[in-house]
């Protein structure tokens, strides 16, 4: 249980060290607990009553917010759970953001302040609720020791607390003096605290808008590259076009020609026996004053490259291995019944392949970091998911201690899980403790997409038995990628268990009697990592075409026939399919059930809302598919004209969403809407390929991304309520895996034509 | 020696001719409210204004702004309360917000321009400006709102 003691007096100016880091912290960001320490040598000016909550003596409160801001709107998110229960008046608050400490900011103790995995609500709802609990406690507690009434006849409401039987009243800044001394219940003590009931909530399932939007819309926000520091060096760094490849020699001598290039160094390239993880991948850096002079230095460098082990990862030869791979089947995940004695009775079999290439992030915001390693302790601000992990890389980067490295997080300009990865973060600490001073490493677009962290490659081979009367007897699905886990472990061959949890193993179709997943083998041969939504991608992709396939063959309403594989179980056990224990999205399946139920409920609620079974023009298609990820229940509807040229376009997409308890609705529509988008690259556009170990896709242009002329522009969102009473689930990602499949069902009830392979490209208009 | 004007302020620049605005803006006179996406002119996340006109400045070189005015999104409205902004704000268009410099700016220079376009008119200027949160049928609800005000 998280410790919420009122710390403004106590614990907190005892604790030099932490204080130290945060005073230090506070050089470019206004610090509350900075200005607290000041305050409280002078007239307690304030009163913190843990370090989620501050109220000012005009009664202004600073929330914090530990979770990194990358679109999804957590600064608005997590103080609106903290403002109810505090009952704070939304317009007299003021959001600060925190270091990477998770030593402090990670209330919930469960994921290192690591902005990832759609967690950052349902990790924390609770705790921040009790943190907002604790504050109002304390507040309460003050106004009836200055009437020196009984607490029980007080009340926070709305910035005030209130006396009933005499009508007095207190805005929360009058009473921080006493408050000040007031001692929280804490650790199992937070029984001591009254929770509002859901019934009193004013912020929490009330629509909110963004708190960073005035910021966002005049150019005040400020980014990984945002922040200057004095004698501050730009830095960019040229990398080996292949994945460990290295510098065998260089020649900076026309670099240095450059007007304002002033250092070309190297940064060593990791060493054979290292993984790559989230280290620096090595190279040559050009320095200087500014950022153009530095890449125009660039271009002038002549390496002679090593290309090292990787250079026969070739797309045309490494694709057709991951289709063996899948087909050949591998190692057994899940198995129910016997799927082969079902094939050979079956009144008919149907096979398909579906095939996903790598993908990459591309955050509008290319990664970007400045470091000033002659600091103490180092000074770290990046756009990072991960600011712990951040602050582990560069310790090691540099030979010191974690706890030696302060790492601020500026907003983030997308991450969609590049940004979990602080490699970037890493280069600019090895340059700065190289050079002396601070330094800001600037990757280019170019840097984004040829040295990434690529989503995965992948090949999925399913075969299902169907009976005479159209029902499905067995499922057979394999499914061959190179694994995340060769980050860790360059050999690994197979996946693990969080990539088969990511909507593989846990396949939805429960009424089917005989099911076998299989994971067949690849070679990690590129950086693989986790991507928005990641594995559910291509496992939406190919459970919901193939199902829509299997219900074309049987004859049946591609809807009807999905409804009847879900069935309308409570809680999918998958214990009797053979597995012990399933990874949840590293969260217990007591809490987070595999509900079969609800996702046939969004289900339904799409189709009604987006009128699926209407009769439409010749050209259009509507159709469906859904998926549960992260905890969510996702059902998407697309709408899709196909001309006779084979252009595509989306008019109307209708998604419904079951994440149980939430937030902030208008938060989750904009995350919907932008997921559609997502998807809708990733279903159309997305495509990184290699040749002789290199990525072959430079920027924008032959890496195209869905601009406003191919967008779906009337994205339809609906909350599900009726789960709310069960608690929060991920919504940053599950609305990007259904789109895809949905646009490719609707293509085929537009134009009778199967897409097994993403991206559709030219796919329509080659036929 | 370039002299130009940014968002009213006379300057002189001695350096690299060459250097795009975009880096002449961040670098030399830190406003950072000018976005740094591809440097080809292919997102238009450094979008700015030079004599009115929505240009790229990753690909504008400073020399190109030579006895001209450049205003950027720091520059669009002294208190940020120009229409597009107003109209940004009024429909939450961000989500991470690093495009929407760009964005603005760009919806601003059309509707300074055009200030009745047509639906298609709209998505075919700002198609030029990727977003990959997705914010596009918020901005396009909300440039269409703007139009009605300026």
């Amino acid at each position: 249980m998280w410790n919420v003691e009122n710390i403004s007096r106590r614990q907190f100016l005892k604790s030099t060290g932490a204080t130290t880091a945060l005073v230090l912290g506070a050089q470019l960001v206004p610090h509350p607990l900075n200005s607290l320490m000041r305050s409280v040598k002078a007239a307690l000016a304030s009163v913190q009553p843990n370090l989620f909550v501050r109220i000012d003596a005009d009664g202004a409160v600073t929330l914090t917010c530990a979770r990194s801001e990358m679109g999804q709107g957590v600064r608005t998110g997590i103080p609106m759970i903290l403002a109810d229960e505090l009952e704070a008046d939304w317009s007299r608050v003021k959001i600060w953001q925190a270091p990477g400490d998770d030593t402090k900011f990670d209330p919930a103790g469960k994921d290192g302040q690591n902005t990832d995995g759609s967690r950052s609500t349902r990790h924390s709802f609770g705790v921040m609720r009790e943190l907002g609990a604790a504050g109002r406690y304390v507040l309460e507690q003050a106004a009836a020791r200055k009437w020196g009434v009984d607490a029980g006849e007080v009340y926070a409401r709305n910035h005030r607390i209130h006396h009933s039987p005499t009508g007095r009243s207190f805005d929360f800044g009058e009473v921080i003096d006493v408050a000040a001394d007031i001692k929280v219940p804490s650790g199992e003590g937070t029984a001591g605290l009254k929770l509002k009931d859901p019934s009193e909530w004013k912020y929490i399932g009330k629509d909110m808008p963004m708190v960073d939007n005035y910021d966002m819309s005049t150019g005040g926000a400020s980014y990984g590259a945002d922040i200057s520091l004095p004698g501050m060096k730009i830095a960019v760094v040229a990398r080996a076009p292949v994945f460990r490849g290295k510098v065998k020699s260089f020649d900076a001598t026309e670099s240095l020609k450059i007007e304002g290039v002033e250092q070309v160094v190297e940064i060593p390239t990791l060493a054979d026996d290292k993984p790559a993880e989230f280290r620096a991948l090595g190279g040559v850096a050009v320095i200087g004053s500014n950022t153009w002079s530095v890449i125009e230095g660039r271009k002038k460098l002549k390496i002679d490259w090593d290309p090292g082990p990787n250079a026969a990862h070739d797309s045309s030869s490494y694709d057709d291995k991951l289709r063996d791979s899948a087909r050949k089947g591998g190692t057994v995940i899940r198995k129910r019944g016997d799927v082969d004695t079902a094939f050979a009775s079956a009144a008919k079999v149907v096979e398909a392949e579906y095939f996903v290439p790598y993908f990459i992030h591309t955050p509008m915001e290319p990664p970007a970091a400045i470091v000033d390693a002659s600091a103490r302790p180092i000074k770290v601000w990046a756009a990072v998911q991960s600011p712990n992990e951040t602050r582990q890389y560069v310790a090691e980067a540099l030979g010191i201690e974690r706890s030696e490295v302060d790492c601020q997080v500026t907003l983030l300009g997308g991450g969609f899980g590049r940004k979990s990865k602080p490699d970037f973060v890493c280069e600019a600490a090895i340059l700065s403790k190289k050079v002396g001073a601070p330094v800001r490493v600037q990757w280019t677009r170019e840097d984004e997409i040829k040295n990434g962290y690529y989503h995965t490659a992948s090949a999925q081979y399913l075969k299902a038995g169907l009976d005479s009367s159209g029902k499905v007897t067995a499922w057979h699905h394999c499914g061959a990628w190179p694994s995340i886990l060769g980050l860790w472990n360059p050999a690994q061959k197979n996946g693990f268990d969080i990539e088969f949890g990511l909507g593989l193993i846990d396949l939805p179709y429960d009424k089917v009697p005989n099911i076998r997943i299989e994971n067949g083998e690849a070679d990690v041969m590129i950086r693989v990592g986790w991507y928005r939504a990641v594995n559910n991608i291509q496992h939406a992709f190919a459970m919901n075409c193939f199902a829509n396939e299997l219900a074309a063959a049987a004859g049946r309403d591609p809807v009807e026939f999905l409804l009847e594989l879900i069935g309308e179980a409570e809680v999918m056990d998958l214990t009797k399919d053979g597995i012990e224990e399933v990874w949840n999205y590293g969260d217990p399946v007591e809490k987070w059930p595999i509900m079969p139920k609800r996702l046939s409920n969004a289900l339904r609620v799409v189709a009604k809302k987006s009128g699926y079974g209407k009769k439409l023009p010749k050209g259009h298609g509507l159709d469906l598919a859904c998926h549960r990820s992260f905890h969510s229940y996702v059902a998407t509807a697309v709408h899709v004209v196909v001309q006779d040229d084979g252009t595509v376009r989306v008019p109307q997409v209708d998604v419904a969403i079951d994440c149980g308890r939430y937030v902030n609705p208008e938060g989750i529509r904009k995350q919907i809407e932008g997921a559609a988008i997502y998807g809708n690259t990733i279903a159309r556009h997305g495509k990184i390929t290699t040749t002789k170990g290199a990525v072959d896709q430079n920027n924008f242009h032959d890496y195209p991304i869905t601009r406003m002329s191919d967008a779906p522009l009337d994205v339809r969102v609906h909350v599900v309520e009726d789960y709310v009473n069960l608690p929060p689930c991920g919504v940053g990602e599950p609305g990007v895996p259904p789109y895809a499949p949905a646009l490719i069902n609707a293509i085929y009830d537009a134009t009778g034509k199967r897409i097994r392979k993403l991206p559709i490209g030219d796919q329509l208009s080659a036929a | 020696m370039i002299s130009l004007k940014i968002n009213g302020v006379r300057r002189q620049f001695n350096g690299d001719p060459n250097m795009p605005l975009l880096w002449y803006v961040r670098d030399e006179l830190g406003l950072t409210g000018t976005k740094f996406g591809c440097g080809m002119a292919l997102c238009g996340a450094c979008t700015v204004h030079l004599d009115g006109k929505a240009v790229r400045g990753c690909v504008t070189p400073v020399s190109a702004a030579h006895g001209k005015g450049v205003t950027t999104i720091e520059g669009l409205d002294p208190k940020g309360n120009h229409p597009v902004q107003r109209a940004w704000r009024a429909h939450n268009v961000p989500q991470c917000g690093y495009c929407q410099s760009g964005q603005i700016m760009q919806a601003a220079a059309l509707l300074a321009e055009n200030p009745d376009p047509s639906d298609q008119q709209i998505i075919g200027v700002m198609a030029g400006n990727i977003c990959r949160c997705g914010t596009y049928q918020r901005i396009f609800a909300a440039v269409r709102a703007a139009a009605q005000e300026v």
